[in-house]
């Protein structure tokens, strides 16, 4: 019976695509902590988990010509992709609260941590009954 | 893999980070060159940041961070009576740089836990790449 790897790693590897995401948009956040007018931005994980495990849920386009953008231009977590609502907003217009992101990224360090751990752990799983020992 | 566009936003914020250090150096240097013209005296140099967006059709979730540019604070200098100083005008007035020198130090200290900040995200962000790298072994 072949072995599905995607199927046997379950919603752990969506979850780590998820994490690195929001990783990278809460480095956004820091990044522009200073900018005037920047809007900080955090994606809700819940939802954007949802939408990874089920692909190809959204609409697709045909680009017949190179001049055609593609339809996923915007990334498959545009949904779950929202404004945070500052708890201080600043006379500049930055929404970015620095506190609160620094324990975000944290936060999902810890995640991303934990899903590597049970990635890993299938891994092993498997190693375990390939080699026998 | 994307994550490493990490670096680059971090990286963006550092060097963002970095010119503002910069000018907040260039400021307090020149806190006290005094001028007897008041055109050409030294003004405070301020750096303003601002989001690089995103390109047409790439994700526009991340957006690092530019310098838009350096602006000089209009203020006009403080005029003080100097007579016996070599570049003092006719009427014995040299004009000091509108330096706020507390503003400066807490700008500076803005800058550094800014700059921190981004270090931080750096140094998390490699230590989980690495360990994804080790996945499995």
């Amino acid at each position: 019976m072949p072995i599905n790897l995607d199927a046997y790693l379950g919603v752990h590897a969506d979850a780590l695509k998820v994490s690195s995401q929001r990783m990278e948009l809460l480095a956004t956040n820091l990044a522009n902590a200073d900018t005037p007018n920047f809007k900080a931005r955090d994606i809700d994980f819940r939802e954007a988990l949802a939408a990874a495990a089920t692909p190809n849920s959204a609409a697709q386009l045909n680009t017949t010509q190179p001049n055609h953008l593609a339809a996923d231009a915007a990334g498959a977590d545009a949904a779950s992709l929202k404004y945070r609502v500052p708890l201080a907003p600043s006379l500049d217009g930055n929404t970015v609260d620095v506190q609160l992101e620094q324990a975000a990224f944290a936060d999902n360090a810890v995640r991303f941590q934990a899903t590597l751990t049970f990635l890993s752990g299938r891994l092993r799983t498997l190693m375990t009954a390939i080699t026998g020992q | 893999m994307s994550s490493f566009k990490i670096f680059d936003i971090a990286g963006s914020g550092l060097s963002a980070q970095s010119v503002r250090l910069n000018t907040v150096a260039s400021n307090l240097a020149n806190a006290d060159s005094v001028s007897g013209d008041p055109a050409t005296v030294y003004k405070a140099r301020h750096p303003v940041f601002e989001a690089v967006r995103a390109a047409l059709g790439a994700p526009k979730s991340d957006a690092a961070v530019q310098v838009r540019g350096i602006v000089e604070n209009n203020a006009p200098p403080t005029t003080r009576y100097e007579p016996g100083n070599p570049s003092a005008d006719a009427n014995g007035n040299v004009y000091v740089p509108n330096v706020n020198a507390v503003e400066e130090m807490v700008d500076m200290i803005s800058a550094s836990r800014a700059y921190q900040n981004n270090v931080e995200v750096m140094n998390t962000s490699k230590d989980l790449l690495l360990a994804t790298l080790k996945l499995g072994q």
